[in-house]
């Protein structure tokens, strides 16, 4: 059905012909445009499109929602996108820009039309995010007790203590069930041949889950026809699952673990996400001025007096939790904390100086890591990574700064990067600075063409290129949640999908074939 | 519960009160205004006087004229108590607690703050005396909201015990208002404009058609009884102290009339002293002192609800 609508007119074009001219002209002008509009036109170009194999031939994953959407209005799919953004405004999924007015939250850009995974890729995804995060969850036990890997020359020492996660004060921590990175986000990306690749493992707090519940249940009412008739693998139970991670951390024995979120407060730009969790999980949001350590607990302070506190989702960068192990002007944190959490008497997810691996130098060497401790190939590949650290490799990173991509080590979200192929010679030469003056700061990776999605702009189609960040949790064993962040950018042609620059996201099916 | 929690939910509501009690004084001068024979001046200096806040008025802006004291306790974003202001401190409490409260509540304060913060942006063609009017309105449905909307548990009774201490406060100061105008003017006591004045004194506290009821006769006695005593009206001192200690009461569970903690003390000693002292021993002693002792005991108990409740100390290990 080609839109009820447009046979309408055509009947009333019919009916109206030479009667009312200037109607029928409007008539005429809304015909074509009902059927020039969805994919009839959409044109997958020189790229890896999710949706599509070639113009007008959908992937066989994607085929149903794309008749679906061939049957709607271009009238109805932009009410339908406005209702959904209108939707997550409501529902108050809203991140804060830094530095921007008090009182202005906003939403994440959300698009319609989802991404698609088919169950089949998804299990081999699922594997080698798996396997990584296993293997990385051993190195981070190795690197703060024994260091195996270093005596057995696998990871160069320097390399270690030189970044900025290594976290001295963890030297010797035993974290409940030797779990470290309880939750995961790893950012996938696909080339143009379609090839995944690792592009940043997140050990720290990585955000975002939230925009996958809410996007999921704003799809829902969206197009509610394709789930009724599409296998879409739910979402829904990431809350659960989190909450089941953390309480498997609790100490033995106790009937009523307290678990609770720890927010910066609400000033911080993922605020609506620890809100958001601490609500679905039923426990209690805290800031670091509710917490205290007293009769070498950590305790909460409530109208009742002192609560004990058994496990805390931390949502704190590690080194702004105590400000007598690590920076002294942190305000967020909680002095005595790594006290007691050496002392077992506290469990944190994740664990204090998981940053260690999420060091982008670090990351070149995962693969090594899942060969010596798992002793196996790895699955998911790394984008090839240039270390500037090693005289030989800075030097063809230096002649080919126009084609690469420079990462700073340490830095995440998007900062710190140059997109060589973008950059102007004047910022290619200041990175160079750079480059030479901190070799061991900066990697760089070639510059991959990130696989499109289509997505609705105005009154058309255009592929907008996207990543995708799958959540795992690291509990009794590794739970993959199906699907993932899919985050979009939407300047056109521009790679750089973070929030804080102008992306947006899309919902993520993985669907049965 | 959380302190932090328990104090937001708090102060989220006081805030929201306290908008609304500043809409309803300075609404009452603008109404005596109209009413003021020609050739007597408002008077608006003594509505800054109530606040407590004159010096800092006075070092802003000079001269306390209709529109410098409306520009400062309405849309001044610099001065804390400004309607402006409440609403974005109300704000900022519901969302720091937006997984206790219901999402409604949420919407609401935040639809009230965008109200307000529209009506500063485009002043010049503001209708006064309708935005207070609409000031009060959403206070009320937020109000209503609450109640209909969040299960009457501990964090509820803390929001309920808020908005009831910052009314019996304001109320106290609105009747204030009518002292400081009338300070002047003593000629005035009696005349057709004095009972002009305080029906306009009443009518702010929305407590004309229910004062009419209960006494008919104008009278400055009457109006300070049934807006300091009146065991029913809920805009009345003492009707906010009775509901105020029964929340309380609700939050700690000490049986009524016994008390184990400074706040319920001091809250229960403030609503034993208005059961048992007439109107004439309140005159007698001066009408203006008695609401300072109100307002300066409603302090002490704000204080002790936040020493108890909030302020605990830490043991040391």
């Amino acid at each position: 059905m080609v839109g009820e609508r447009a046979q309408n007119h055509l009947h009333c074009y019919q009916l109206q012909t030479g009667q009312f001219t200037y109607e029928v002209t409007v008539y005429h002008f809304s015909i074509e445009r009902h059927f020039i509009v969805q994919f009839d036109q959409y044109d997958p170009g020189d790229f890896y499109d999710e949706l599509f194999l070639a113009p007008g031939q959908p992937r066989p994953e994607a085929k149903l929602l794309i008749e679906r959407i061939n049957s709607l209005s271009m009238e109805e799919l932009q009410q339908r996108q406005q209702a959904a953004q209108n939707a997550l405004f409501k529902l108050g999924v809203t991140f804060n820009v830094y530095s921007d007015e008090q009182g202005t939250e906003r939403i994440l850009p959300f698009d319609i039309i989802p991404r698609i995974v088919s169950a089949r890729e998804w299990e081999w995804l699922e594997s080698g995010l798996k396997q990584r995060i296993q293997a990385l969850n051993l190195f981070l036990t190795d690197i703060y007790s024994e260091q195996n890997i270093l005596k057995d020359k696998v990871i160069p020492e320097a390399l270690i203590y030189s970044a900025t996660g290594f976290l001295k004060p963890c030297m010797g921590l035993k974290p409940p069930q030797g779990i470290w990175c309880h939750i995961t986000g790893t950012d996938l990306v696909r080339d143009r041949d379609g090839q995944w690749y690792v592009l940043e493992d997140n050990l720290r707090c990585p955000s975002g889950v939230s925009y996958v519940l809410e996007n999921r249940r704003v799809m829902k009412s969206t197009f509610p026809q394709v789930f009724s008739r599409v296998n879409i693998r739910p979402v829904d139970d990431y809350a659960s699952q989190l909450l089941e991670t953390l309480l498997n951390l609790a100490p033995a024995g106790l009937p009523e673990p307290t678990v609770v979120v720890l927010t910066p407060g609400i000033y911080n730009s993922a605020y609506f996400e620890h809100s958001f969790l601490a609500q679905q999980m039923g426990v209690e949001l805290v800031e670091g001025s509710d917490l205290v350590v007293s009769d070498g607990y950590l305790q909460m302070r409530t109208t009742k007096g002192l609560k004990r506190v058994d496990v805390i989702y931390r949502r704190i960068d590690d080194v702004f939790i105590d400000p007598l192990a690590f920076r002294p002007d942190s305000l967020l944190g909680v002095p005595g904390l790594m006290e007691v959490y050496r002392a077992g008497r506290v469990a944190i997810a994740n664990a204090l100086g998981t940053g260690v691996a999420d060091d982008k130098v670090i990351y070149a060497y995962v693969p090594q890591m899942i060969r010596y401790y798992l002793g196996e190939d790895q699955i998911l590949p790394n984008v090839p990574t240039y270390l500037c650290w090693e005289p030989e490799q800075q030097q063809h990173v230096l002649h080919n700064l126009d084609k690469l991509v420079v990462k700073a080590a340490g830095e995440s979200g998007g900062y710190g990067m140059l997109v060589g192929p973008h950059a102007t010679p004047e910022q290619r030469a200041d990175f160079a600075e750079r480059i030479k003056a901190a070799p061991r700061n900066y990697i760089a990776q070639p510059t991959l063409c990130l696989s499109r999605v289509p997505t609705l702009f105005d009154d058309r189609f255009e592929g907008c290129h996207v990543d995708l960040r799958p959540y795992i949790l690291y509990g009794k064993e590794i739970y993959v949640n199906p699907g993932g962040l899919t985050r979009v950018a939407l300047k056109r042609g521009s790679l750089v999908v973070n929030s804080s620059q102008g992306g947006g996201s899309k919902d993520t099916w993985v669907v049965e074939e | 519960m959380l302190s932090r929690v328990a104090d937001s939910i708090y102060w989220l509501n006081r805030y929201v009160e306290r908008a609304e009690n500043i809409a309803r004084f300075v609404d009452v001068n603008l109404n005596l205004s109209l009413d003021s024979p020609t050739g007597l001046t408002q008077q608006w200096e003594p509505l800054v006087r109530t606040t407590g806040d004159l010096d800092l008025f006075r070092e802003r802006y000079g001269e306390a004229t209709a529109e410098t004291v409306i520009q400062f306790l309405t849309f001044d974003s610099d001065y804390a108590n400004s309607i402006l202001s409440c609403l974005r401190l109300a704000r900022e409490n519901a969302r720091s607690v937006r997984e206790i409260i219901s999402s409604e509540m949420w919407e609401q304060v935040n639809l009230f703050y965008l109200m307000v913060k529209d009506a500063s942006e485009a002043k010049h063609r503001l209708q006064l005396p309708s935005f207070f009017a609409e000031v009060k309105m959403a206070s009320h449905l937020f109000a209503g909201v609450m109640s209909a909307t969040m299960s009457h548990n501990e964090g509820w009774h803390f929001g309920y015990l808020g908005r009831l201490i910052e009314r019996a406060d304001k109320t106290a100061r609105i009747l204030d208002v009518k002292y400081f105008i009338l300070l002047p003017s003593v000629n005035f006591v009696g005349t057709a404009l004095d009972e002009l004045q305080w029906i306009a004194l009443l009518k702010s506290a929305s407590g004309y058609e229910m004062y009419r009821k209960r006494q008919r006769r104008i009278s400055p006695t009457g109006i300070a009884k049934f807006l300091i005593l009146d065991r029913e009206f809920p805009r009345s001192i003492q009707f906010c102290l009775l509901e105020a200690e029964q929340s309380l009461h609700a939050i700690t569970g000490s049986t009524a009339g016994t008390w184990n903690n400074a706040a319920e003390r001091t809250l229960g000693k403030l609503r034993a002293e208005l059961d048992f002292i007439t109107i004439e021993e309140i005159i007698q002693g001066g009408l203006h002192e008695f609401l300072d002792h109100i307002q300066i005991q409603l302090n002490l108990v704000g204080h002790k609800i936040f020493e108890t409740f909030c302020a605990l100390e830490p043991v040391k290990a």
